[in-house]
């Protein structure tokens, strides 16, 4: 098993094809980070919002 | 109650998932990040490139992984809203509510890779035939799901209409299956079948594999990351989320 380039150039051009290529694995990284991002953040966010009431609780 | 079963009813109850899930998803995510790593590097630098496609091929390593998915994740979503419709079981309506736009977004990179695979193989971005068709009102039925739940301000209501309008569109899924089969495509039949060998030299396809059981664990990680914060929004209110978000236990 040996790779199949000659250099980050000819890697990047895919053969005339790096448009097409680089276009489907660039959305799609785009798209996972996203998926894994979007609910740690809502998590994160709504354990915050909890934290507000309960500080508010505490003063009263 | 017989004893093998306490372990089922303290999964089956939100708390009880979000615990447990949180010593799995560590595992989940080292596995993802090592099975896609390893089949993203084989795929576009050491698997031959196709002898008529060249190196447009290399799509496969995307298109085919989501597109089980999408089509998998549909089963998950179906399933849940069965068990909730049929058990009432609250967690079962988190699952599905965490499957609706997961599965749309793999759905949309099907489309999206499939899309720009077929210009250089088939000359067009887009053909309204029945493959690609069936796949866009799969996307359509997960949005759907999405529209749908917030279309209902009752959240009983919403978890019922959810449940039978993911059950209705299960009939879309043996027609993706079959659709290259049964119609005239120009998207061609399946590569991997369970009956016979793949008709695919294995120096392509051993990374396909690998990619495939990479994105069945990431499936599992980002449905089990949704589950969690639906079940820390629903029930913000009670004891055990208010400890948690105070430190006061552990997880």
């Amino acid at each position: 098993m040996s790779p199949q380039f000659h250099g980050v150039a000819e890697f990047l051009a895919m053969g005339g094809h790096g448009p097409y290529v680089w276009s489907a694995y660039g959305v799609a990284l785009v798209v996972l980070v996203w998926l894994v991002v979007q609910p740690l953040r809502r998590r994160a966010a709504i354990l915050k919002s909890v934290r507000q009431v309960l500080a508010r609780e505490g003063n009263r | 109650m017989a004893r093998k079963w306490q372990w089922f009813h303290r999964l089956g109850s939100p708390p009880g998932f979000y615990r447990a899930s949180g010593y799995w998803l560590p595992w989940l995510a080292v596995a993802a990040a090592l099975l896609l790593g390893v089949g993203l590097v084989w795929g576009l630098v050491y698997a031959p490139p196709d002898a008529r496609q060249g190196n447009s091929f290399r799509i496969i390593y995307i298109h085919v992984p989501v597109s089980f998915l999408a089509l998998a994740g549909y089963y998950v979503m179906a399933a849940a809203g069965a068990v909730h419709l049929i058990w009432r079981m609250k967690l079962a309506d988190m699952v599905m509510t965490a499957a609706a736009p997961l599965g749309a977004a793999l759905t949309f990179l099907a489309l999206w890779s499939g899309a720009v695979w077929g210009k250089p193989t088939w000359g067009t971005y887009w053909v309204w035939d029945a493959r690609i068709t069936s796949m866009l009102v799969l996307l359509f039925l997960y949005l759907g799901m999405v529209a749908l739940r917030l279309g209902f301000s009752n959240r009983e209501a919403a978890g019922r209409a959810c449940a039978v309008l993911a059950l209705v569109g299960t009939v879309n899924i043996p027609i993706i299956y079959k659709s290259v089969d049964w119609w005239y495509s120009l998207h061609q039949p399946a590569t991997i079948r369970l009956t016979a060998a793949p008709s695919m030299h294995p120096d392509m396809f051993k990374p396909l594999l690998v990619m495939i059981v990479g994105f069945y664990v990431f499936y599992a990680l980002v449905l089990i990351l949704n589950t969690r914060a639906e079940i820390l929004a629903r029930e913000r209110r009670t004891g055990w989320v208010r400890d948690l978000a105070a430190g006061r236990n552990q997880r």
